[in-house]
């Protein structure tokens, strides 16, 4: 939501602060980038656009009213832009249609490892916590997310590595509550059976 | 979400732990779930399988901005502040 620190910085933008502008494309540059490259083909265009959604904070920053957070503000800005260029560019990738790459219901762990009646039948084993702090763990988590389509990739890059709340996602994303949840419920899914899969290798 | 839950087996939980998490279950969904833990070790270990999943992604690093976009978004802020 829109506060005291946001306030602070809005006033400094527009007073023409560097240093206020430095900082903002220090904290959000990297995650418009990433949702730029959603709507259109090629990294160079992701760049423009989000040159282009810059350019469109700066000059409509004296129009913006707190009525939602300026982060929040600044990435309806981007997916706007970023839509009009995919659609010049023929190649516009709408959430709605990525979702449709989800398919229908994956489970979140296998079938075989329940009973008939739905009880574990293979329950999971506990974690060696050696392991799981080393640093190598953490390139299985990196390659698990690179794997995932890439809506529940940003949605759980959003979510646990930016640590977004699940409103500002959604708002970034124009993603629906109930379509928000599924797609990180699935992609954290795959990332703990990497994990499990990893960790219960011999070393 | 209501999957079944006045009979919440392990296999119906596993899909619940996201809305858990979030605290999106109603309070119903909840105490059933917390129930269900209480007397489940296979699923209490489940749910900190993923807590520990969530927490170990959010030790990853986030990109930097690379000089050379943070130097040109910096000429576009003074083009601007110059008009």
């Amino acid at each position: 939501m829109y506060d005291a620190g946001d306030a602070q910085l809005v006033e400094r933008l527009r007073a023409g602060d560097e240093e206020a502008f430095r900082e903002l494309i220090r904290v959000l540059n990297p995650s418009l980038l990433r949702l730029a490259r959603m709507f259109v083909p090629t990294a160079a265009l992701a760049e423009e656009v989000v040159q282009e959604t810059w350019l469109a904070v700066l000059n409509g920053i004296d129009r913006f009213e707190g009525r939602s957070s300026l982060k929040t503000w600044i990435f309806r800005i981007l997916t706007n832009t970023a839509k009009t260029r995919g659609e010049r560019e023929r190649r516009s990738v709408p959430f709605s249609a990525l979702d449709a790459e989800d398919g229908g219901f994956e489970p979140a762990v296998e079938r075989s490892r329940f009973t008939g009646t739905g009880h574990w039948a293979v329950p999971p084993r506990a974690w060696p916590e050696d392991r799981l702090l080393a640093k190598e763990t953490r390139l299985v988590i990196e390659r698990a997310i690179e794997r995932l389509p890439p809506s529940q990739r940003s949605v759980i890059t959003l979510r646990d590595v930016e640590g977004w709340t699940a409103a500002e996602v959604r708002n970034a994303l124009e993603l629906s509550e109930t379509n928000q949840r599924v797609l990180l419920h699935r992609a954290r899914t795959k990332v703990r059976r990497a994990l499990e899969q990893y960790l219960s290798e011999e070393q | 979400m209501s999957i079944g839950l006045a009979h919440l087996n392990c296999r119906e939980l596993v899909e619940l732990v996201t809305a858990y998490l979030d605290g999106d279950l109603s309070s119903g969904e909840r105490k059933r779930f917390d129930a269900h833990l209480s007397a489940c070790d296979g699923c209490t270990m489940y749910v900190e399988q993923m807590r520990r999943t969530i927490e170990l992604t959010g030790t990853l690093g986030v990109d930097d901005v690379s000089r050379e976009a943070e130097e040109a978004l910096l000429r576009a802020f003074r083009d601007w502040k110059a008009q």
